[in-house]
């Protein structure tokens, strides 16, 4: 049974109960009070199919499927106005990103969404080397979309690159390891740690 | 021993050869001229700022800035912890909150670190580099250190989002902060107090994975500092500068504008009122040169 099928079937018709155990900072969704100010403060809530008011109403009438395989969490820019502005103090950046991280890790995330995979990108990027590679993530944004259009983005970004060159604000050195922290083999087990707690907290949940 | 001693964590964006390696540059200069000694936290990592959501579940990502300040305790104990980028210092400042307010959370953060032979007491203040100047330092020792006032610039301040939400600076608004504004004016330049779109979200992360809808944000943001007659707009954030300064060309191409504003860092600006040279202050690092900087840097 796929996870998915396994939450389908443990909450059942809850879908609320389902966020609030396993959406980071989800406990926070009944105490919105529909005021609609999030909405009104997002930077791109006119690229929100259902901005963040929206969600939360959906999240407590069940909108199980409409929420979770929609494109709207991933237009959050973390500029973190709905949370400042919210007059019932709900985390909502927080809230946002973990749904997007819970949609995508149930598999229901729209396929081809260009910030999940950025932020996938950048995720693996920095998990590499416990740094990020800003030359490599670059590179594989542009080329993320198939060959011919990296070429194409690639042609369209080569001024800003040589730009960047000039101003010594990139370097080819990069390609080549680039920076790293010392004790990667640390580093990486502790992240195969902290990755296997979240796994179980999870499927004690689920 | 210096004035002032701070546990310094100066994030990837900064490192050589990376995007803002000349606000790391700039920073070293200005905190020379006040005294201030960095130490670097050795062997800190990624913080995974706020687009590393999609791969990193809470844990993974709270141990990340757990990892930073175990390191600090251990290696710079008793230091505060000081961050210049932006998206730095809000993750580990939220990692350290949140970290502190659930036992849970921290106990499996800790088992992650001991991988590493290392444990977080969390008992570490993590501060911004401009919390550090407005409220440990001052307007008044800095205006002390002015060499070469800014004379006949006027400066668009551009504090952005992270550097001003949700922590900010004590005592100042979230929608409309002015100490950047009371920086400027304390360095000569003169400010524009009342310019529209200083806390507008240039896109952040979002410029690269949704290049048209952020370069929408960022052409109001140029077009504002034109309407107030700036000749360049000062930032605090490493993203907001790349982001406002490096697309220009793109704007103008799709717009019809004719945008060639110089985006510099307030360190940049001080460098210069403190009297170093161009190199000294990272002017070499601007693609959209500063010109009335470098005038007065000489």
């Amino acid at each position: 049974m796929s996870t998915n099928t396994a939450m389908i079937e443990k909450y059942r018709n809850n879908f609320l109960k389902e966020v609030e155990a396993n959406v980071e900072e989800g406990d926070w969704v009944k105490m919105c009070m529909q005021c609609g100010v999030c909405s009104g403060s997002c930077p791109l809530g006119k690229h929100w199919e259902h901005p963040p008011q929206e969600i939360f109403m959906m999240i407590r009438a069940g909108k199980r499927d409409e929420v979770l395989s929609s494109d709207s969490m991933w237009m959050c820019t973390s500029c973190y106005n709905c949370i400042v502005r919210c007059p019932r103090e709900l985390p909502i950046t927080h809230i946002m990103h973990g749904l997007a991280h819970y949609a995508k890790r149930l598999g229901l995330a729209p396929k081809n969404q260009p910030t999940m995979k950025f932020a996938q990108l950048f995720w693996d990027n920095l998990s590499k080397k416990g740094r990020v590679n800003e030359l490599k993530l670059g590179i594989s944004l542009y080329f993320m979309n198939g060959f011919g259009e990296g070429i194409k983005t690639s042609l369209k970004m080569k001024d800003i690159g040589l730009g960047m060159l000039k101003a010594k604000r990139m370097s080819v050195a990069e390609a080549f390891g680039g920076h790293s922290v010392k004790d990667l083999s640390g580093f990486h087990k502790m992240l195969k740690k902290a990755q296997e707690l979240e796994d179980a907290r999870l499927t004690q949940h689920g | 021993m210096a004035k002032y001693e701070y546990s310094f964590y100066p994030g990837c964006s900064s490192q050589k050869g990376a995007s803002s390696s000349n606000y790391l540059t700039s920073v070293e200069t200005m905190c020379e001229e006040l005294d201030i000694q960095l130490n670097h936290i050795p062997d800190w990592n990624c913080c995974s700022a706020s687009i590393g959501y999609a791969g990193g579940g809470e844990l993974p990502r709270l141990t990340l800035s757990a990892r930073n300040i175990a390191l600090s305790e251990e290696h710079n104990p008793g230091q505060e912890i000081v961050a210049t980028c932006a998206a730095c210092w809000l993750a580990t400042r939220e990692a350290s909150e949140r970290l502190g307010e659930d036992d849970e959370l921290m106990a499996e953060a800790n088992t992650a670190l001991a991988e590493a032979g290392l444990k977080l007491k969390n008992e570490t203040p993590i501060k911004h580099m401009a919390e550090v100047l407005v409220e440990e330092v001052g307007y008044d020792e800095i205006a002390s250190k002015v060499k070469k006032p800014l004379e006949g610039i006027k400066i668009a301040g551009y504090v952005g989002c992270q550097t001003n939400r949700p922590f900010g600076i004590h005592g100042e608004s979230y929608e409309n902060p002015k100490y950047l504004d009371k920086l400027v004016d304390t360095l000569g330049a003169e400010s524009i107090p009342d310019y529209e779109k200083k806390v507008q979200c240039c896109g952040g992360a979002l410029a690269f994975s949704e290049p048209d809808k952020s370069q929408e944000m960022i052409k109001g943001i140029l077009e504002a500092a034109y309407d107030n007659g700036a000749d360049m707009v000062v930032t605090p954030c490493p993203v907001c500068q790349m982001n406002v300064e490096v697309y220009q060309d793109q704007i103008n191409a799709k717009y019809g504008t004719k945008f060639k504003m110089p985006v510099v860092y307030y360190s940049t600006l001080m460098s210069v009122a403190f009297g170093r040279s161009s190199k000294d202050a990272a002017l070499d690092g601007q693609i959209i040169r500063a010109k009335k900087l470098e005038e007065i840097a000489g």
